[in-house]
Protein backbone atom coordinates (compact mmCIF):
# COMPACT_ATOMS: atom_id res chain seq x y z
CA UNK A 1 0.00 0.00 0.00
CA UNK A 2 1.75 3.44 -1.30
CA UNK A 3 0.56 6.01 1.67
CA UNK A 4 0.70 10.16 1.85
CA UNK A 5 1.15 11.42 5.03
CA UNK A 6 0.25 15.36 5.24
CA UNK A 7 2.10 16.86 7.98
CA UNK A 8 2.50 20.67 9.34
CA UNK A 9 4.52 22.19 11.41
CA UNK A 10 3.16 24.51 13.93
CA UNK A 11 4.51 26.57 17.07
CA UNK A 12 5.54 24.15 19.95
CA UNK A 13 2.51 24.02 22.43
CA UNK A 14 3.57 25.39 25.17
CA UNK A 15 4.78 28.66 22.81
CA UNK A 16 4.23 32.32 24.52
CA UNK A 17 2.23 33.87 22.15
CA UNK A 18 2.05 37.37 21.29
CA UNK A 19 0.60 39.39 18.15
CA UNK A 20 2.27 40.84 16.36
CA UNK A 21 2.87 44.69 15.88
CA UNK A 22 0.71 44.74 12.67
CA UNK A 23 -1.81 42.55 14.18
CA UNK A 24 -2.09 40.26 11.14
CA UNK A 25 -0.24 37.41 12.38
CA UNK A 26 1.68 36.81 15.50
CA UNK A 27 5.30 37.56 16.44
CA UNK A 28 7.25 33.94 14.84
CA UNK A 29 10.61 34.75 14.93
CA UNK A 30 11.67 33.38 18.28
CA UNK A 31 9.25 30.76 18.45
CA UNK A 32 10.13 26.91 18.35
CA UNK A 33 9.01 24.56 16.25
CA UNK A 34 6.89 20.88 16.59
CA UNK A 35 5.23 18.32 14.20
CA UNK A 36 1.31 19.19 14.35
CA UNK A 37 -0.13 16.48 16.90
CA UNK A 38 -2.96 15.24 15.37
CA UNK A 39 -0.51 14.81 12.08
CA UNK A 40 1.75 12.85 13.87
CA UNK A 41 -0.56 10.44 15.01
CA UNK A 42 -1.60 10.31 10.94
CA UNK A 43 2.17 9.33 10.04
CA UNK A 44 2.44 6.88 13.22
CA UNK A 45 -0.54 5.42 11.77
CA UNK A 46 0.55 5.56 8.18
CA UNK A 47 3.76 3.86 9.14
CA UNK A 48 1.76 1.20 10.87
CA UNK A 49 -0.48 0.05 8.19
CA UNK A 50 2.99 0.12 6.44
CA UNK A 51 4.40 -2.84 8.59
CA UNK A 52 1.11 -4.43 8.40
CA UNK A 53 0.66 -4.85 4.70
CA UNK A 54 3.95 -3.47 3.46
CA UNK A 55 4.81 -0.51 0.77
CA UNK A 56 5.91 3.17 1.04
CA UNK A 57 4.57 5.71 3.44
CA UNK A 58 5.82 9.52 1.99
CA UNK A 59 5.52 12.56 3.78
CA UNK A 60 4.10 15.45 2.01
CA UNK A 61 5.05 18.83 4.38
CA UNK A 62 4.46 22.65 2.42
CA UNK A 63 6.02 25.31 4.87
CA UNK A 64 8.90 27.55 4.90
CA UNK A 65 12.97 26.19 5.18
CA UNK A 66 12.78 25.40 8.96
CA UNK A 67 9.74 22.03 8.00
CA UNK A 68 12.95 20.46 6.94
CA UNK A 69 13.61 19.78 10.55
CA UNK A 70 10.13 18.32 11.24
CA UNK A 71 10.64 15.96 7.64
CA UNK A 72 13.89 14.78 9.24
CA UNK A 73 12.25 13.87 12.45
CA UNK A 74 8.90 12.30 10.23
CA UNK A 75 12.03 10.28 7.87
CA UNK A 76 13.70 9.34 11.59
CA UNK A 77 11.07 7.66 12.64
CA UNK A 78 10.12 5.58 9.82
CA UNK A 79 9.17 7.22 6.82
CA UNK A 80 11.17 6.50 3.40
CA UNK A 81 11.00 9.77 1.38
CA UNK A 82 9.57 13.07 1.89
CA UNK A 83 8.45 15.90 -0.60
CA UNK A 84 8.51 19.41 1.07
CA UNK A 85 6.81 21.94 -1.02
CA UNK A 86 9.25 25.38 0.09
CA UNK A 87 6.92 27.97 0.66
CA UNK A 88 8.38 30.81 2.93
CA UNK A 89 4.47 32.24 3.35
CA UNK A 90 1.81 30.17 3.74
CA UNK A 91 -0.03 32.85 5.38
CA UNK A 92 -0.78 33.94 1.73
CA UNK A 93 -2.62 30.75 0.81
CA UNK A 94 -6.34 30.39 2.41
CA UNK A 95 -7.75 26.27 3.11
CA UNK A 96 -8.22 25.41 -0.24
CA UNK A 97 -5.27 27.33 -1.35
CA UNK A 98 -2.88 25.46 0.29
CA UNK A 99 -5.10 22.04 -0.34
CA UNK A 100 -4.25 23.26 -4.00
CA UNK A 101 -0.23 22.91 -3.55
CA UNK A 102 -0.75 19.54 -2.03
CA UNK A 103 -2.97 18.17 -4.33
CA UNK A 104 -0.58 19.43 -6.93
CA UNK A 105 2.42 17.17 -5.34
CA UNK A 106 0.28 14.19 -4.41
CA UNK A 107 -1.31 13.44 -7.76
CA UNK A 108 1.10 12.24 -9.81
CA UNK A 109 2.08 10.17 -6.52
CA UNK A 110 -1.24 8.04 -6.97
CA UNK A 111 -1.31 6.65 -3.62
CA UNK A 112 -3.71 4.43 -2.21
CA UNK A 113 -4.19 5.93 0.79
CA UNK A 114 -3.63 9.74 2.26
CA UNK A 115 -3.88 10.43 5.48
CA UNK A 116 -4.14 13.70 7.91
CA UNK A 117 -4.34 15.32 11.05
CA UNK A 118 -7.91 16.72 11.61
CA UNK A 119 -7.24 19.29 12.21
CA UNK A 120 -4.15 21.93 12.36
CA UNK A 121 -3.13 23.77 16.36
CA UNK A 122 -2.37 26.97 14.49
CA UNK A 123 -5.48 27.91 12.40
CA UNK A 124 -7.37 25.00 13.17
CA UNK A 125 -9.67 25.38 10.37
CA UNK A 126 -9.94 21.01 10.26
CA UNK A 127 -10.59 21.76 6.67
CA UNK A 128 -7.40 20.70 4.59
CA UNK A 129 -7.81 17.03 4.42
CA UNK A 130 -11.26 16.84 3.41
CA UNK A 131 -10.63 19.52 0.58
CA UNK A 132 -7.81 17.80 -0.11
CA UNK A 133 -10.05 14.61 -1.05
CA UNK A 134 -12.59 17.23 -2.91
CA UNK A 135 -9.71 18.13 -5.31
CA UNK A 136 -8.42 14.51 -5.87
CA UNK A 137 -11.73 13.35 -6.32
CA UNK A 138 -11.34 10.75 -3.45
CA UNK A 139 -13.81 9.30 -0.90
CA UNK A 140 -13.05 10.55 2.80
CA UNK A 141 -13.65 10.07 6.17
CA UNK A 142 -12.85 12.23 9.11
CA UNK A 143 -11.88 12.15 12.83
CA UNK A 144 -10.65 8.81 12.45
CA UNK A 145 -10.02 6.09 15.53
CA UNK A 146 -9.11 3.32 13.56
CA UNK A 147 -7.96 1.71 10.38
CA UNK A 148 -9.00 -1.98 9.08
CA UNK A 149 -7.67 -2.58 5.46
CA UNK A 150 -10.03 -5.11 3.06
CA UNK A 151 -9.21 -6.52 0.09
CA UNK A 152 -9.31 -3.06 -2.33
CA UNK A 153 -11.20 -1.42 0.49
CA UNK A 154 -11.00 -0.34 4.38
CA UNK A 155 -12.95 -0.52 6.91
CA UNK A 156 -12.58 2.61 9.55
CA UNK A 157 -14.15 3.76 13.00
CA UNK A 158 -15.61 7.64 12.95
CA UNK A 159 -15.61 9.43 15.77
CA UNK A 160 -18.69 11.19 16.87
CA UNK A 161 -20.22 13.47 19.80
CA UNK A 162 -20.97 12.43 23.09
CA UNK A 163 -19.27 8.87 23.14
CA UNK A 164 -20.16 7.71 19.54
CA UNK A 165 -18.85 6.22 16.89
CA UNK A 166 -19.53 5.00 13.18
CA UNK A 167 -18.02 2.38 11.14
CA UNK A 168 -17.73 3.19 7.50
CA UNK A 169 -16.11 1.49 4.62
CA UNK A 170 -15.09 2.74 0.78
CA UNK A 171 -13.27 1.44 -1.87
CA UNK A 172 -9.42 2.51 -2.12
CA UNK A 173 -8.23 4.92 -2.81
CA UNK A 174 -9.24 7.20 -0.22
CA UNK A 175 -8.03 9.80 2.44
CA UNK A 176 -8.60 9.88 5.77
CA UNK A 177 -8.50 12.67 8.43
CA UNK A 178 -6.80 10.99 11.81
CA UNK A 179 -7.79 12.16 15.59
CA UNK A 180 -5.13 11.95 17.92
CA UNK A 181 -5.01 9.38 20.25
CA UNK A 182 -5.96 6.32 17.77
CA UNK A 183 -2.38 4.74 18.18
CA UNK A 184 0.47 5.12 20.37
CA UNK A 185 3.28 7.34 19.20
CA UNK A 186 6.95 5.77 18.73
CA UNK A 187 10.28 7.68 19.32
CA UNK A 188 12.87 7.79 16.50
CA UNK A 189 15.22 5.31 17.02
CA UNK A 190 19.14 6.45 16.85
CA UNK A 191 19.40 4.13 13.96
CA UNK A 192 16.52 5.74 12.19
CA UNK A 193 17.82 8.99 12.86
CA UNK A 194 21.05 7.93 11.29
CA UNK A 195 19.38 6.31 8.19
CA UNK A 196 17.53 9.45 7.74
CA UNK A 197 20.10 11.13 6.44
CA UNK A 198 20.35 9.46 3.31
CA UNK A 199 16.45 9.54 2.51
CA UNK A 200 15.10 11.32 -0.35
CA UNK A 201 13.84 14.86 -0.10
CA UNK A 202 12.24 16.17 -2.77
CA UNK A 203 11.99 20.16 -2.56
CA UNK A 204 8.86 21.60 -4.87
CA UNK A 205 8.14 24.84 -5.30
CA UNK A 206 4.78 26.11 -5.60
CA UNK A 207 5.60 27.79 -9.11
CA UNK A 208 7.02 24.83 -9.82
CA UNK A 209 3.98 23.04 -9.35
CA UNK A 210 1.98 25.08 -11.38
CA UNK A 211 0.10 25.91 -7.80
CA UNK A 212 1.01 29.87 -7.17
CA UNK A 213 -1.40 31.61 -4.66
CA UNK A 214 -4.64 32.39 -6.08
CA UNK A 215 -6.57 35.21 -4.91
CA UNK A 216 -7.98 34.12 -1.30
CA UNK A 217 -11.78 33.60 -0.52
CA UNK A 218 -10.99 34.51 3.00
CA UNK A 219 -9.17 36.88 4.61
CA UNK A 220 -7.83 37.07 8.61
CA UNK A 221 -7.82 40.73 9.08
CA UNK A 222 -7.02 40.90 12.89
CA UNK A 223 -5.54 39.21 15.31
CA UNK A 224 -6.05 39.58 19.04
CA UNK A 225 -6.44 38.45 22.63
CA UNK A 226 -10.11 36.76 23.33
CA UNK A 227 -11.98 38.98 26.13
CA UNK A 228 -12.57 37.11 29.22
CA UNK A 229 -16.29 36.37 29.32
CA UNK A 230 -16.31 36.51 33.39
CA UNK A 231 -14.33 38.66 35.56
CA UNK A 232 -11.76 35.97 37.26
CA UNK A 233 -10.65 36.30 40.50
CA UNK A 234 -6.96 35.35 40.54
CA UNK A 235 -4.69 34.86 43.57
CA UNK A 236 -0.91 35.39 43.69
CA UNK A 237 1.97 35.27 45.95
CA UNK A 238 3.62 32.26 47.33
CA UNK A 239 1.15 28.60 46.76
CA UNK A 240 0.37 28.51 50.27
CA UNK A 241 -1.19 31.90 50.38
CA UNK A 242 -2.75 31.74 47.16
CA UNK A 243 -3.93 28.25 48.10
CA UNK A 244 -4.98 30.11 51.62
CA UNK A 245 -7.31 33.23 49.92
CA UNK A 246 -8.69 30.73 47.34
CA UNK A 247 -9.62 28.17 49.67
CA UNK A 248 -11.37 31.41 51.78
CA UNK A 249 -13.82 32.28 48.80
CA UNK A 250 -14.35 28.71 47.59
CA UNK A 251 -15.74 28.16 51.32
CA UNK A 252 -17.28 31.68 52.58
CA UNK A 253 -18.11 33.21 48.74
CA UNK A 254 -18.90 29.97 46.19
CA UNK A 255 -20.05 28.12 49.38
CA UNK A 256 -18.45 25.31 47.58
CA UNK A 257 -16.44 23.41 50.28
CA UNK B 1 -29.78 37.96 -0.94
CA UNK B 2 -30.63 35.37 1.63
CA UNK B 3 -29.26 33.29 4.58
CA UNK B 4 -30.23 29.85 4.84
CA UNK B 5 -29.49 27.90 7.88
CA UNK B 6 -28.71 24.01 7.13
CA UNK B 7 -30.07 22.22 10.97
CA UNK B 8 -28.91 18.45 11.86
CA UNK B 9 -30.79 15.46 12.54
CA UNK B 10 -29.83 12.30 13.73
CA UNK B 11 -31.53 8.74 14.15
CA UNK B 12 -29.19 7.68 16.59
CA UNK B 13 -31.34 4.70 18.39
CA UNK B 14 -35.33 5.80 17.19
CA UNK B 15 -36.71 8.09 14.88
CA UNK B 16 -34.52 11.24 13.45
CA UNK B 17 -34.10 13.60 16.11
CA UNK B 18 -32.76 17.30 15.79
CA UNK B 19 -28.61 17.75 17.16
CA UNK B 20 -29.66 20.40 19.47
CA UNK B 21 -26.46 22.84 18.25
CA UNK B 22 -28.99 23.24 15.01
CA UNK B 23 -31.40 25.51 17.04
CA UNK B 24 -28.38 28.05 18.47
CA UNK B 25 -27.53 28.16 14.73
CA UNK B 26 -31.06 28.80 14.08
CA UNK B 27 -30.73 31.38 16.38
CA UNK B 28 -27.88 33.43 15.20
CA UNK B 29 -29.29 33.07 11.67
CA UNK B 30 -32.71 34.70 12.79
CA UNK B 31 -30.24 37.38 14.18
CA UNK B 32 -28.07 37.74 11.51
CA UNK B 33 -31.31 38.35 8.87
CA UNK B 34 -32.17 41.29 11.42
CA UNK B 35 -29.26 43.00 11.22
CA UNK B 36 -28.55 42.78 7.63
CA UNK B 37 -32.37 42.91 6.63
CA UNK B 38 -32.21 39.68 4.93
CA UNK B 39 -34.81 36.89 4.65
CA UNK B 40 -33.74 33.94 6.88
CA UNK B 41 -34.87 30.45 5.96
CA UNK B 42 -33.96 26.92 7.37
CA UNK B 43 -33.42 23.34 5.65
CA UNK B 44 -33.08 19.81 6.86
CA UNK B 45 -31.73 17.20 5.43
CA UNK B 46 -32.64 12.98 5.63
CA UNK B 47 -35.87 10.79 5.01
CA UNK B 48 -39.07 10.34 7.42
CA UNK B 49 -38.21 14.42 8.71
CA UNK B 50 -41.65 15.64 7.89
CA UNK B 51 -42.16 15.61 11.82
CA UNK B 52 -39.18 17.44 12.35
CA UNK B 53 -39.96 20.25 9.23
CA UNK B 54 -43.19 20.77 11.55
CA UNK B 55 -41.75 22.43 14.45
CA UNK B 56 -39.35 24.67 12.18
CA UNK B 57 -42.56 25.48 10.36
CA UNK B 58 -43.52 27.87 13.57
CA UNK B 59 -40.61 29.87 13.46
CA UNK B 60 -40.37 32.89 12.00
CA UNK B 61 -38.69 32.07 8.93
CA UNK B 62 -38.98 32.82 4.98
CA UNK B 63 -39.10 29.12 4.23
CA UNK B 64 -38.32 25.65 5.86
CA UNK B 65 -37.06 23.15 3.05
CA UNK B 66 -37.41 20.04 3.24
CA UNK B 67 -34.93 17.96 1.45
CA UNK B 68 -35.95 14.49 1.22
CA UNK B 69 -34.29 11.30 -0.41
CA UNK B 70 -33.76 7.80 0.41
CA UNK B 71 -29.98 8.23 0.19
CA UNK B 72 -30.53 11.28 2.89
CA UNK B 73 -31.58 8.44 5.28
CA UNK B 74 -28.07 7.70 6.89
CA UNK B 75 -25.30 10.83 6.29
CA UNK B 76 -22.30 10.28 3.46
CA UNK B 77 -20.50 13.45 2.72
CA UNK B 78 -21.22 12.19 -0.84
CA UNK B 79 -24.76 12.67 -0.89
CA UNK B 80 -25.04 15.66 2.33
CA UNK B 81 -22.88 17.80 -0.18
CA UNK B 82 -24.60 17.27 -3.27
CA UNK B 83 -28.08 17.57 -1.96
CA UNK B 84 -26.78 21.11 0.18
CA UNK B 85 -24.86 21.58 -3.27
CA UNK B 86 -28.27 21.64 -5.26
CA UNK B 87 -30.55 22.96 -2.76
CA UNK B 88 -28.20 26.39 -2.32
CA UNK B 89 -28.17 26.61 -6.20
CA UNK B 90 -31.85 26.66 -5.96
CA UNK B 91 -32.62 29.30 -3.09
CA UNK B 92 -29.85 31.46 -4.63
CA UNK B 93 -28.60 31.90 -0.70
CA UNK B 94 -25.87 34.23 -0.42
CA UNK B 95 -24.94 33.45 3.54
CA UNK B 96 -25.08 29.89 4.42
CA UNK B 97 -24.67 28.83 8.27
CA UNK B 98 -24.39 25.04 9.85
CA UNK B 99 -24.05 24.38 13.43
CA UNK B 100 -19.83 23.09 14.16
CA UNK B 101 -20.67 19.50 14.68
CA UNK B 102 -18.50 16.47 13.64
CA UNK B 103 -20.93 15.77 10.46
CA UNK B 104 -20.46 18.98 9.24
CA UNK B 105 -16.88 19.04 9.48
CA UNK B 106 -17.23 15.91 7.61
CA UNK B 107 -18.60 17.62 3.96
CA UNK B 108 -18.72 21.39 4.26
CA UNK B 109 -14.82 21.81 3.10
CA UNK B 110 -16.03 19.30 0.38
CA UNK B 111 -19.02 21.71 -0.03
CA UNK B 112 -17.39 24.62 -0.63
CA UNK B 113 -14.60 23.19 -2.53
CA UNK B 114 -17.03 22.05 -4.82
CA UNK B 115 -17.91 26.04 -5.17
CA UNK B 116 -14.96 27.67 -5.56
CA UNK B 117 -15.12 28.63 -2.11
CA UNK B 118 -13.78 28.29 1.43
CA UNK B 119 -15.97 27.84 4.21
CA UNK B 120 -15.29 29.82 7.38
CA UNK B 121 -15.27 26.97 10.39
CA UNK B 122 -15.50 26.78 14.15
CA UNK B 123 -17.24 30.82 14.11
CA UNK B 124 -17.42 31.99 18.01
CA UNK B 125 -18.86 35.28 17.51
CA UNK B 126 -19.97 37.68 14.18
CA UNK B 127 -20.56 41.42 14.01
CA UNK B 128 -21.78 43.68 11.02
CA UNK B 129 -19.19 46.38 10.02
CA UNK B 130 -20.20 48.77 6.85
CA UNK B 131 -22.46 46.25 6.12
CA UNK B 132 -19.78 43.42 5.94
CA UNK B 133 -20.28 39.95 7.99
CA UNK B 134 -17.11 39.68 9.98
CA UNK B 135 -16.74 36.10 11.71
CA UNK B 136 -14.56 35.54 14.72
CA UNK B 137 -12.88 32.60 15.09
CA UNK B 138 -10.15 31.12 17.45
CA UNK B 139 -6.76 30.27 16.28
CA UNK B 140 -4.13 28.31 18.20
CA UNK B 141 -6.57 25.62 20.50
CA UNK B 142 -8.02 29.05 21.74
CA UNK B 143 -5.32 31.17 22.45
CA UNK B 144 -6.13 34.07 20.46
CA UNK B 145 -8.76 34.98 18.50
CA UNK B 146 -8.81 36.21 14.90
CA UNK B 147 -11.33 38.20 12.62
CA UNK B 148 -12.22 36.32 9.07
CA UNK B 149 -13.86 38.53 6.14
CA UNK B 150 -15.77 36.61 3.16
CA UNK B 151 -13.60 37.63 -0.11
CA UNK B 152 -14.95 37.11 -3.52
CA UNK B 153 -18.88 36.30 -4.52
CA UNK B 154 -21.30 34.57 -2.57
CA UNK B 155 -22.27 31.98 -1.56
CA UNK B 156 -20.78 32.33 1.76
CA UNK B 157 -20.40 29.30 3.98
CA UNK B 158 -19.54 29.19 7.97
CA UNK B 159 -20.16 26.73 11.22
CA UNK B 160 -20.97 27.84 14.17
CA UNK B 161 -19.44 26.57 17.48
CA UNK B 162 -21.82 25.38 20.40
CA UNK B 163 -22.28 28.02 23.08
CA UNK B 164 -22.00 31.05 20.96
CA UNK B 165 -25.69 31.97 20.44
CA UNK B 166 -28.88 30.86 22.80
CA UNK B 167 -31.46 28.80 21.32
CA UNK B 168 -33.98 30.40 23.65
CA UNK B 169 -34.22 33.44 21.87
CA UNK B 170 -35.36 31.94 18.68
CA UNK B 171 -38.84 33.75 17.78
CA UNK B 172 -41.94 32.37 16.80
CA UNK B 173 -43.31 32.46 13.68
CA UNK B 174 -45.25 30.99 10.90
CA UNK B 175 -43.13 29.51 7.63
CA UNK B 176 -44.14 27.70 4.31
CA UNK B 177 -42.38 24.40 3.82
CA UNK B 178 -41.50 23.24 0.91
CA UNK B 179 -40.35 19.73 -0.30
CA UNK B 180 -36.94 19.74 -2.45
CA UNK B 181 -35.92 16.69 -3.91
CA UNK B 182 -32.64 16.53 -4.76
CA UNK B 183 -30.94 13.96 -7.84
CA UNK B 184 -28.22 12.14 -5.97
CA UNK B 185 -26.07 9.43 -6.74
CA UNK B 186 -24.87 6.67 -4.31
CA UNK B 187 -22.38 7.75 -1.80
CA UNK B 188 -18.62 5.62 -2.64
CA UNK B 189 -18.67 5.51 1.49
CA UNK B 190 -20.67 2.93 3.45
CA UNK B 191 -21.89 4.13 6.28
CA UNK B 192 -22.90 0.90 9.05
CA UNK B 193 -23.69 0.60 12.62
CA UNK B 194 -23.51 3.57 14.90
CA UNK B 195 -21.99 1.78 18.14
CA UNK B 196 -21.05 3.26 21.94
CA UNK B 197 -18.16 1.77 23.54
CA UNK B 198 -18.68 -0.44 26.44
CA UNK B 199 -21.12 0.87 28.90
CA UNK B 200 -19.75 3.62 31.21
CA UNK B 201 -18.65 2.48 34.81
CA UNK B 202 -18.09 5.93 35.30
CA UNK B 203 -20.89 8.58 35.50
CA UNK B 204 -18.96 12.15 35.87
CA UNK B 205 -22.47 14.02 35.52
CA UNK B 206 -23.85 13.12 38.48
CA UNK B 207 -20.58 14.56 40.58
CA UNK B 208 -21.03 17.61 42.26
CA UNK B 209 -17.41 18.56 42.40
CA UNK B 210 -15.08 17.21 39.51
CA UNK B 211 -10.92 17.77 39.72
CA UNK B 212 -9.33 17.99 36.27
CA UNK B 213 -5.93 17.27 34.98
CA UNK B 214 -4.27 18.39 31.69
CA UNK B 215 -1.46 18.42 29.46
CA UNK B 216 0.51 20.49 32.67
CA UNK B 217 0.41 17.35 34.85
CA UNK B 218 3.53 16.01 32.18
CA UNK B 219 3.41 12.44 32.71
CA UNK B 220 1.51 9.58 34.03
CA UNK B 221 3.32 9.48 37.18
CA UNK B 222 2.20 12.44 38.58
CA UNK B 223 -1.75 11.37 38.52
CA UNK B 224 -1.43 10.71 42.06
CA UNK B 225 -1.11 14.50 42.70
CA UNK B 226 -4.28 15.55 41.28
CA UNK B 227 -5.78 12.22 42.53
CA UNK B 228 -5.22 13.93 46.49
CA UNK B 229 -6.64 16.90 45.59
CA UNK B 230 -10.15 15.06 44.32
CA UNK B 231 -9.73 12.94 47.81
CA UNK B 232 -9.44 16.11 49.75
CA UNK B 233 -12.93 17.33 48.03
CA UNK B 234 -14.64 14.00 47.86
CA UNK B 235 -14.84 15.10 43.63
CA UNK B 236 -14.67 12.65 40.75
CA UNK B 237 -11.46 12.82 38.64
CA UNK B 238 -11.70 13.57 35.14
CA UNK B 239 -9.23 14.80 32.13
CA UNK B 240 -8.93 16.37 29.37
CA UNK B 241 -8.59 14.80 26.13
CA UNK B 242 -4.84 14.25 25.62
CA UNK B 243 -4.59 12.48 29.28
CA UNK B 244 -6.85 9.96 27.74
CA UNK B 245 -5.21 9.60 24.66
CA UNK B 246 -1.99 9.02 26.32
CA UNK B 247 -3.64 6.14 28.68
CA UNK B 248 -3.44 8.06 31.33
CA UNK B 249 -6.70 7.93 32.68
CA UNK B 250 -9.43 6.04 30.93
CA UNK B 251 -11.37 7.37 28.01
CA UNK B 252 -14.85 7.13 30.40
CA UNK B 253 -13.37 9.87 32.54
CA UNK B 254 -12.92 12.64 29.40
CA UNK B 255 -14.53 15.67 29.68
CA UNK B 256 -15.24 17.69 26.34
CA UNK B 257 -17.34 17.62 23.02
CA UNK B 258 -16.19 14.08 22.43
CA UNK B 259 -16.09 13.25 25.99
CA UNK B 260 -18.96 13.53 28.80
CA UNK B 261 -20.39 17.09 29.19
CA UNK B 262 -20.28 18.61 33.04
CA UNK B 263 -21.89 20.59 34.79
CA UNK B 264 -21.05 20.27 38.37
CA UNK B 265 -20.91 22.37 41.29
CA UNK B 266 -17.25 22.97 40.95
CA UNK B 267 -15.24 22.01 37.94
CA UNK B 268 -11.50 22.47 39.02
CA UNK B 269 -9.13 22.73 35.75
CA UNK B 270 -5.74 21.60 36.72
CA UNK B 271 -3.01 22.38 34.10
CA UNK B 272 -5.64 22.36 30.90
CA UNK B 273 -5.03 25.09 28.72
CA UNK B 274 -8.87 25.21 27.81
CA UNK B 275 -9.27 24.73 24.13
CA UNK B 276 -13.15 24.99 23.27
CA UNK B 277 -13.37 20.78 22.72
CA UNK B 278 -12.54 20.90 26.21
CA UNK B 279 -14.52 24.52 27.20
CA UNK B 280 -17.96 22.79 25.57
CA UNK B 281 -18.03 20.33 28.14
CA UNK B 282 -17.86 21.95 31.23
CA UNK B 283 -18.34 25.58 31.05
CA UNK B 284 -21.50 25.21 32.50
CA UNK B 285 -20.01 24.29 35.69
CA UNK B 286 -21.03 26.79 38.47
CA UNK B 287 -18.17 27.77 39.97
CA UNK B 288 -15.13 26.79 37.76
CA UNK B 289 -11.46 27.22 39.50
CA UNK B 290 -8.58 27.18 37.06
CA UNK B 291 -4.36 26.43 38.12
CA UNK B 292 -2.17 26.60 35.41
CA UNK B 293 1.01 28.10 34.63
CA UNK B 294 0.02 30.81 31.35
CA UNK B 295 -1.98 33.47 32.50
CA UNK B 296 -3.09 33.98 29.00
CA UNK B 297 -4.32 30.16 29.11
CA UNK B 298 -8.40 30.51 27.49
CA UNK B 299 -9.74 28.24 30.28
CA UNK B 300 -8.77 31.69 32.54
CA UNK B 301 -11.71 33.00 30.05
CA UNK B 302 -13.89 30.81 32.03
CA UNK B 303 -12.82 30.55 35.04
CA UNK B 304 -14.08 32.39 38.30
CA UNK B 305 -11.12 32.13 40.34
CA UNK B 306 -8.01 30.83 39.89
CA UNK B 307 -4.16 30.77 40.79
CA UNK B 308 -1.82 31.43 38.33
CA UNK B 309 1.60 29.51 39.13
CA UNK B 310 3.12 25.86 39.03
CA UNK B 311 0.59 23.00 39.44
CA UNK B 312 3.10 20.92 41.41
CA UNK B 313 3.66 23.41 44.41
CA UNK B 314 -0.26 25.33 44.02
CA UNK B 315 -2.03 21.86 44.34
CA UNK B 316 -0.23 20.20 47.35
CA UNK B 317 -0.70 23.66 49.01
CA UNK B 318 -4.37 23.63 48.25
CA UNK B 319 -4.82 20.33 49.71
CA UNK B 320 -3.11 21.15 52.80
CA UNK B 321 -5.62 24.12 52.88
CA UNK B 322 -8.36 22.10 51.76
CA UNK B 323 -8.29 19.62 54.59
CA UNK B 324 -8.19 22.58 57.04
CA UNK B 325 -11.01 23.91 55.89
CA UNK B 326 -13.03 20.91 56.63
CA UNK B 327 -11.63 20.68 60.19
Amino acid sequence: MKIVVCIKQVPARDSQLRVAPSGAWIQDADLSYEINEPDAYALEEGLQLKEKHGGEVVVLCAGPARAAQTIREALAKGADRAIHIAEEDLGAFDPLGAARLLAAALAPEKPDLVLTGLQSDDLGYGQTGVILAELLGLPHATIIMQVEKQDGSIRVKRELEDGWFQHVEMPLPALLTIQSGINKLRYATLMGIKKAKNKEVRNVTAAGLGAGSTVPSIQLSRVYLPARSKQTQLFDGPPKEAAAKLVEKLKFEARVI
Amino acid sequence: MSILVVMEQRAVAGPPAWSRMSWETLSAGQQLAHELQQPVSAAVLGQGIAPLAAELADKKLDHVYVVEHELLKDYTPDTYTAAVRQLVEHTGASIVIFPHTYQVRDFLPKLATALGRVAVSDVVAYRIEDGKLVLVRQLFQGKLNVDVRFAGDPPYFASLQAGAYRADKIESGSAPVETFTPQLSPSRTKPLELFREAQRAVDLTAAEIIVSVGRGIKEADNIPVVQKLADALGAELAASRPICDSGWLPMERQVGSSGQTVAPKMYIAVGISGAIQHLVGMKGSKTIVAINKDANAPIFEVADYGIVGDLFQVVPALVEEIKKAKG
